[in-house]
């Protein structure tokens, strides 16, 4: 009896400090360090295009969004534009938008990439990294990929093939 | 597993070196002239049971030897972990890799190779860390229990030959045995022993809370770990850094877009020679007139937001103060704190041009260009206007040699012009970069003449938020207070006995020995009784003898 109950309490007191080992090794090396977690709801926000028009996250519920931070200076991103230009009117009437948010570059730097590239996707620009913080982006490009409840499915760091992108936005589509 | 009865009609668990109650050695001592008394004789239980698994474990942790192996193998890793910089210690822009082995040869390679660049994030140091943790709970758990049970049972009569093999032990032949007890007994309870009494046997006893000490020391140490392991749980540490430049308005990076920040001034100061005490000129003259920091300072504005809180939307910002942050006087608002760290001067801010004429290099007027936001198109009134083409803020040219930026920080700031007069309608085009004109169309009537720089100081704030300091205070206060209740303080146990119509005292002691053989002379002054001899000293003052208890930390 007492045996049973001394087995117990060790298996007990063993478990306990294993769960606070584990969930210190998993929080440190095993989550992303982004604000944004896979699986929970995009942050929403405001900003505004090119055109002048704001866009805000919250509005494209019921539609999934391909959400691409972008710098001119980044020659990766450079890479993948040509290729979200070429799948974004198809996606468009399957209701999977694409938004690209430049990371606070000079207007008059973002309209003429846009310009060079014929980029017709809308392009809104973070001029106070307010959405940067909020989404916590490190490297650039890195894309969300969000669906049509506002749930982020896939956060990808890196430039994309058209390949990768085409699965990007087939996989959110509504 | 059974239990073992002593004469005494005490039942001891099994692996007890002494009874628990009478003292009376259970287990064959040979040759061995004293008792060790290291946790009372008790049985450490891990050392008595291996069955299952778990006991496997237990057992495991539960060794010092295990317990001082994870600490020395931690030290060594910590002190390796010095001997060439930490990785975020490098320049930020190398590639690590390169830098460690160009740095420091083949050692290097092998430092980053094996992860030491990284040391003390890295998982097999925080798993360490743990397993210090593990073990400091666990051999705790087994020690205290045990010692616990060991000193609440302890009788007061005790077997002859547990006196016996005490190391202060005495026989004494007095003519009054119930006159001398009682003599004793009050002295005893005058330097405050804590006396208990059984047919006409004495126990004294005082300090013993300090057997307590590293136990208590351990369950610190162990709330600090807590502490440090809750700085990864997301909200409880925050630590960021953030760029200000003055003028300007940001967001404070880890509050959530409630609170922001504007920069009206970074103020670097040095000691100068005339302005300051005259206390400082030797110095001054040693380092250089100008040479030596005074002062880092930004003032700022906080603001918070209020409304909802929508990333990206213009916020309504409601004032909440003003402050010089200077280093080592941080910025303190809603338990966070924003600490100068780091600035940048004279970062350019705006640029100025002159279309001129380049033969007889007339001007007709002044373009502006902010580097942060430049305008596209610039009249210059009377039919001249310049129009920006293109803006490089950090100007390179890229693999295909095509003029590119580097990124967004307008450190080499490049533009394409074109420049329209009345007698150029069709308009110049001019690329104009620092020291660097170059027409791609051929011969220009005129040019963007340089005419200025705008600068601004640019200040490196730390964004600080710590919810586990307190933690971590109070376990370092448990852990002085373990230590100071260890070590200052000792657990002293005077046996005094009838035995056979004399009288035998004994007595022990956990450390300070002489202070206790000097607590026993002034006690047994003029009674009539022997003072003990100490059995170890006249034992040819031999070396340790089993002594040895346990108040180290691991």
């Amino acid at each position: 009896m007492k045996k049973q109950q001394r087995l117990v309490m060790r298996t007990a007191i063993l478990l306990v400090l294993l769960a606070a080992i584990g969930y210190t090794i998993y929080t440190n090396f095993f989550t992303e360090k982004t604000a944004v977690a896979v699986g929970s709801t995009a942050p929403d926000f405001v900003l505004t295009d090119l055109k002048g028009h704001e866009h805000r996250l919250s509005d494209y519920r019921g539609k999934g969004v391909f959400l691409n931070f972008w710098g001119t200076w980044c020659k990766p991103c450079e890479r993948e534009m040509p290729y979200m230009n070429e799948l974004y009117p198809i996606y468009k009437k399957q209701g999977v938008e694409i938004l690209a948010v430049n990371v606070g570059e000079p207007k008059l730097s973002v309209e003429k990439f846009a310009e060079r590239f014929g980029l017709t996707f809308p392009i809104v620009i973070d001029r106070q990294d307010q959405v940067l913080n909020a989404y916590n982006v490190g490297p650039l490009p890195t894309t969300f990929l969000i669906d049509k409840n506002g749930e982020v499915k896939q956060i990808i760091t890196g430039t994309m093939t058209k390949e990768d992108i085409e699965r990007h936005l087939e996989s959110i589509k509504p | 597993m059974e239990h073992v009865k002593c004469e005494c009609g005490h039942v001891n668990p099994h692996g007890t070196a002494f009874c628990e109650s009478c003292g009376k050695p259970l287990a064959d001592l040979g040759e061995k002239l004293i008792l060790d008394m290291r946790y009372e004789g008790s049985a450490r239980r891990s050392q008595t049971y291996k069955k299952t698994m778990i006991d496997q474990i237990w057992a495991f942790f539960s060794s010092v030897k295990v317990g001082v192996a994870l600490i020395v193998i931690t030290l060594i890793a910590s002190a390796i972990g010095t001997i060439f910089p930490q990785q975020m210690y490098i320049p930020p822009n190398v590639d690590p890799a390169e830098y460690y082995k160009q740095q420091y040869g083949w050692a290097g390679k092998l430092y980053y190779e094996l992860g030491f660049n990284n040391l003390y994030g890295s998982w097999w140091y925080i798993l360490l860390i743990a397993l210090i943790g593990v073990s400091l709970v666990i051999c705790s758990l087994d020690r205290v229990v045990p010692l616990y049970r060991a000193l609440k049972r302890q009788g007061v009569k005790r077997h002859p030959r547990f006196l016996e093999r005490q190391r202060l032990f005495g026989v004494s032949h007095v003519s009054d045995l119930d006159k001398t007890m009682a003599v004793l007994k009050e002295r005893l309870a005058a330097r405050r022993y804590h006396v208990r009494e059984e047919d006409g046997h004495l126990l004294a006893e005082k300090g013993r809370f300090s057997r307590w000490g590293p136990y208590v020391n351990h369950i610190g140490l162990i709330i600090f770990l807590i502490g440090a392991m809750l700085r990864s749980v997301p909200g409880m540490y925050i630590d960021r850094v953030m760029w200000i430049p003055e003028g300007e308005t940001k967001e404070i990076p880890g509050t959530n877009g409630r609170y922001f920040l504007k920069s009206e001034k970074f103020i670097f100061e040095t000691y100068e020679k005339g302005k300051d005490n005259e206390v400082f000129n030797a110095a001054i003259d040693r380092v250089g007139n100008g040479m030596i920091a005074k002062n880092y300072q930004t003032n700022v504005v906080l603001y918070k937001r209020v409304g909802p809180v929508i990333p990206g939307a213009k916020p309504k910002l409601e004032k909440v103060k003003e402050y010089p942050i200077r280093v080592n006087e941080p910025l303190e608002f809603d338990h966070y704190a924003l600490y100068q760290v780091d600035f940048r001067l004279n970062e350019p801010k705006a640029m100025s041009f002159q279309l001129a004429d380049k033969q007889s290099g007339k001007t007709f007027g002044t373009v502006t260009v902010d580097l942060y936001d430049p305008k596209e198109s610039y009249n210059l009134g009377h039919g001249y206007r310049v129009e920006l083409l293109s803006y490089f803020p950090d100007f390179e040219f890229d693999e295909d040699g095509n003029p590119s930026t580097k990124s967004r920080v307008p450190n080499n700031p490049a533009f394409v012009f074109k420049m329209y007069a009345p007698d150029r309608p069709k308009g110049e085009t001019s690329f104009v970069a620092i020291q660097q004109t170059i027409e791609p169309f051929g011969n220009n009537k005129y040019k963007m003449a340089f005419a200025g720089l705008q600068t601004r100081n640019v200040s490196g704030l730390t964004v600080r938020r710590d919810f586990t300091l307190w933690i971590l205070g109070v376990g370092g206060a448990i852990f002085m207070i373990g230590l100071i209740q260890g070590m200052y303080w000792n657990h002293r146990r005077i046996w005094v006995q009838r035995v056979n119509g004399e009288l035998w005292v004994a007595a022990h002691t956990n450390k300070n020995w002489f202070g206790l053989k000097n607590e026993l002379r002034r006690l047994l002054d003029g009674t009539g009784v022997m003072m003990p001899a100490d059995q170890l000293e006249n034992d040819k003052k031999a070396g340790q003898g089993g002594q040895v208890h346990g108040h180290g930390t691991a």
